[in-house]
């Protein structure tokens, strides 16, 4: 059966309690059609990845702002590939310096959304990279 | 005053002036708002000062309601404490910024820790990988607070630690180096965040579940009571509502709405409100809209001393102050044209000082990208040294009372919280209300609002929807040392190496024991720091008895 609707879970990995951005995204792409799971705070990877499996979600959007992105998005990254779950599109947001983002894409985040970014750009970011019927 | 005269005349200006000039050329917008989204008239006048009586809702500085500051001579006797929140990497980098502040003329400390810290993990947890020393300076044991502080005499500093699950902990190690340098802890001047119910709402780094971490609370309040009685056993958290994307309202009612359920949680349990109420301390964030702020700041003033003295019967003065502490808000910094956040940081100060902040911090301008440089530290601090010895604001106490808009405004903001706090309490008080979500639902819901006015443009963010421009990408931002991490886990083994075990273990079931039954567990905390317990490991204790708080969100 082919899905009408794109899910998205937006998760909140690592242990800052910044969930404002998280809350803001997670509305504003259910405002625009989408299925939106949020996972909540502090969130191991192993948990999202758990959560990803279960709701058989097509995008998962990390939110991060304490600076342990190029420690936890690697490792998110590493085990959607050993699970063969890399057809998941996985885009993230934050407190992300510009040479990290370099970094972080060439590992297969596809895209990193900074603080002032438009919630239009990510609905249609996404929209663009994920056909439903 | 002839309001007659003055109703009669405003007529007359509408029709023979105004409205000549709105016809030739309309207003810019149809509505105009405060940054709250609250509406701005065109123009404020002695009509809209009718229901306000000077002695009774104003008065004088230094006296009941306090609306025009705490203290009768404010900045003229001294400034407020410039106090920069820093720390981070491990304790030996964190005394040496310290230090550095120190020099160059703060004249208070703000600690801030990594989040393993904040939430009770030791830095070899396996939750801390990729945390340890990012957003602070990483604490395990009395060791890394003896480096912290080393060199710095903590008799003549005031310090203020931004904590507040693992408070107890984090305030006996204190004690601990304190005693150490010589200095009794009832010399002791500080604050602890300590304020769990923000963490809730807003925040995050919670441990324990709401009932047990009231009671840390309150067993604070009464050890400090005793035994540090200049230390401000808790500064009750407005910043990071407002950070969560509150309106001004929203952060002074849920504010104070918290601090009436500390104040009852004290009460409930026998302390007298007139020892503990003079050592509550306050938050607050500086946001964009100056006027709105600055009324914020004195109807926050006005209501705290209303509530405690009508509610809880307060009778000492000191029971009856707000005093505030303020941070210029993080939320409105932009990644994008990073210099322009220094004037923002600019104006929200102004309002902090405008509105008689008793402290302030200045966020530096590269905090949309990363943990500020040295070079844009030294800038938030010199805005404040400019605003406190070049502008002229300081030279009067509460220069903008009078202003019809800013009177006006004050009592509005007042009444609107007034609705709030009277809502909550038929919830059933503010730990009701978090647990039934209310709060949370509040802030998102004007967190999105406002995301919806800066996407639509309603709002104007200069460089980010309007004036943007290509630009350099900043360089010179900080990094963090990620050796840090690795380093920190060796000194905690070497911690664990050289102390006398058996004592360890004796003090930390002896704390178990102590959180099991209805004693004041401070004494407890102090003895298994100074055996050089880890925080983990007290945390843990406390966990077994008292358990985790699993966070339940609704979008």
């Amino acid at each position: 059966m082919k899905k009408t609707k794109i899910r998205v879970l937006v998760a909140k990995p690592g242990l800052d309690g910044h969930d404002r951005g998280a809350k803001v995204i997670a509305r504003a792409l259910r405002d625009a059609g989408m299925e939106v799971i949020y996972t909540g705070l502090r969130q191991t990877p192993e948990q999202i990845i758990e959560t990803a499996i279960q709701e058989d979600v097509d995008v998962i959007g990390l939110s991060i702002l304490s600076g342990a992105h190029m420690y936890i998005f690697p490792k998110i990254i590493q085990m959607l590939e050993e699970k063969d779950m890399s057809d998941i599109l996985v885009i993230a947001g934050g407190i992300i310096p510009n040479e990290d983002i370099s970094e972080l894409k060439k590992i297969g985040i596809r895209e990193i959304f900074t603080p002032g970014t438009d919630t239009k750009r990510i609905v249609e970011f996404i929209k663009s990279h994920i056909a439903v019927a | 005053m002839d309001y007659k005269e003055i109703e009669k005349a405003k007529k007359q200006w509408y029709d023979k002036t105004l409205s000549k000039v709105l016809d030739k050329f309309p207003e810019r917008k149809e509505r105009f708002v405060t940054g709250s989204n609250k509406d701005v008239k065109r123009l404020y006048d002695p009509l809209d000062l009718q229901n306000i009586n000077y002695l009774e809702d104003i008065g004088y500085p230094g006296d009941y309601p306090y609306t025009r500051g705490v203290q009768p001579t404010m900045y003229r006797g001294r400034l407020w404490t410039m106090r920069q929140y820093a720390g981070f990497g491990d304790a030996e980098e964190s005394n040496k910024r310290y230090k550095y502040l120190l020099k160059n003329g703060q004249t208070g400390l703000s600690i801030a820790f990594d989040l393993p810290t904040q939430i009770g993990y030791d830095s070899d947890h396996s939750m801390s990988h990729g945390e340890v020393g990012k957003v602070g300076v990483a604490i395990d044991s009395l060791k890394d607070m003896e480096i912290l502080f080393e060199g710095i005499p903590l008799e003549k500093v005031s310090t203020s630690m931004t904590i507040n699950a693992p408070a107890a902990v984090l305030l006996a190690m204190y004690i601990a180096v304190a005693e150490k340098q010589g200095v009794s802890a009832d010399k002791l001047n500080g604050t602890i965040q300590n304020d769990i119910l923000k963490e809730y709402i807003a925040r995050g780094t919670y441990i324990f579940p709401p009932l047990p971490s009231m009671r840390l609370i309150t067993d604070i309040f009464e050890y400090c009571s005793m035994n540090l009685p200049r230390w401000n056993t808790i500064s009750i958290s407005g910043y990071h509502i407002r950070e969560a994307g509150s309106t001004a309202i929203q952060e002074i009612a849920f504010t104070l709405a918290n601090g009436i359920a500390y104040v009852d949680a004290a009460v409930k349990k026998g302390l007298d409100v007139d020892k503990f109420a003079p050592r509550l301390s306050f938050f607050f964030n500086a946001h964009n809209d100056l006027f709105e702020e600055v009324a914020k700041f004195r109807a926050a003033r006005k209501l705290w001393a209303k509530i405690m003295k009508e509610r809880f019967g307060a009778k000492n003065p000191k029971s009856l102050m707000l005093r505030f502490h303020t941070q210029t808000a993080g939320c409105t910094l932009t990644a994008q044209q990073p210099d322009n956040n220094i004037i923002r940081v600019t104006l929200q100060a102004l309002s902090a000082v405008l509105g008689g902040t008793q402290s302030l911090h200045t966020n530096s301008r590269d905090e949309a990208l990363s943990l500020p440089s040295q070079k844009s530290v030294r800038i938030a601090l010199r805005t404040q040294q400019v605003i406190a010895h070049e502008s002229g604001v300081t030279e009067t106490v509460d220069p903008l009372a009078g202003s019809y808009y800013i009177e006006k405004m004050t009592r509005e903001i007042e009444d609107a919280v007034m609705d709030y706090i009277n809502q909550i309490d038929k919830l059933g008080g503010a730990p009701k209300a978090i647990e039934k979500g209310f709060i949370q639902k509040e802030i998102q819901n004007s967190a999105y609002d406002y995301q919806k006015d800066v996407e639509s443009k309603k709002r104007v963010v200069v460089g980010v929807n309007q004036y943007q421009s290509e630009e350099e990408t900043m360089k010179d931002l900080l990094k963090v040392n990620p050796e840090i991490e690795k380093q920190q886990i060796k000194k905690l083994e070497e911690v664990k190496n050289n102390r006398a075990e058996h004592d360890v273990k004796e003090k930390l079931n002896k704390l178990k024991e102590a959180a099991n039954s209805d004693k004041n567990v401070m004494p407890f905390i102090l003895d298994c720091v100074k055996s050089y317990a880890t925080l983990g490991e007290i945390c843990d204790q406390l966990r077994d008895i008292f358990g985790e708080y699993k966070d339940s969100i609704k979008i």
